[in-house]
């Protein structure tokens, strides 16, 4: 699956966006975070404080238990700012 | 009747022109009574610290979805003519634009109610960022508790 960084979640990875393969253990976003806070120290930083970080699958917002499974996007990014 | 609504979402560098925004939404249209608009602006002072520049980032795709998502809300919620929304990204000054909300309607009631609940969902929902730069250095702005209580008010139980 695709993964997308935004904002400061996109400067600590490291990279805007990338192709991710988890274990098929990895069943929710929480999981998710989790596994890609065990990959590096970046990630970790990136990832520090997971109640903080909001996430999207297919351009729409859930929540941490959401599956992600058959998720083509998954992104990555703090709270909105816009407006 | 049922008008209908068309919505028009822009995500762009470039500044726009308010007037023309209006004209181009109330053009062969004898149904709207009501414009409301909002333009929100660069501001440079912060809290405490004076902005000497905004970056606007956002998510390409998922922020127009979103919008619209939005705008499909409002006009199921009021009865609007007509809806245009466009942000700006980019790197901006104070003073300069960054979003306009445009809601049309046969009276005055639901133009300026769809305007604030768009802005206040479009502040807390729609996948843009905010970086600052001041005279202390540069950093990402932190959402506020107070735009998050702004769009629950509007939470249907």
């Amino acid at each position: 699956m695709k993964v997308k960084y935004f904002a400061w979640v996109r400067e600590r990875v490291g990279k805007a966006e990338e192709t991710i393969e988890p274990p098929a253990t990895v069943r929710t976003v929480a999981e998710l975070i989790a596994w890609l806070s065990g990959q590096s120290e970046a990630y970790a930083h990136a990832f520090e404080k997971p109640k903080v970080i909001r996430t999207a699958i297919d351009h729409a917002h859930v929540q941490s238990d959401a599956a992600i499974a058959g998720a083509r996007e998954i992104a990555f990014f703090p709270p909105m700012t816009g407006g | 009747m049922t008008a209908t609504c068309p919505v028009t979402i822009r995500i762009q560098q470039d500044d726009f022109d308010i007037a023309r925004e209006i004209a181009v939404l109330t053009q062969s249209r004898t149904d709207i009574g009501a414009v409301v608009s909002f333009s929100g602006i660069c501001r440079a002072d912060e809290d405490s610290a004076k902005v000497a520049a905004l970056t606007l980032e956002h998510y390409p795709g998922m922020a127009e979805e979103e919008i619209k998502r939005h705008a499909d809300e409002a006009s199921s919620r009021w009865p609007l003519s007509g809806v245009t929304i466009i942000h700006r990204v980019g790197r901006f000054m104070p003073g300069q634009n960054i979003v306009l909300v445009l809601t049309a309607s046969q009276h005055r009631q639901a133009a300026f109610q769809a305007a604030e609940f768009l802005m206040d969902y479009l502040k807390t929902n729609a996948p843009f960022w905010k970086k600052e730069e001041s005279a202390t250095g540069t950093g990402w702005v932190e959402a506020h508790a107070r735009d998050d209580e702004a769009a629950a008010r509007w939470t249907r139980s």
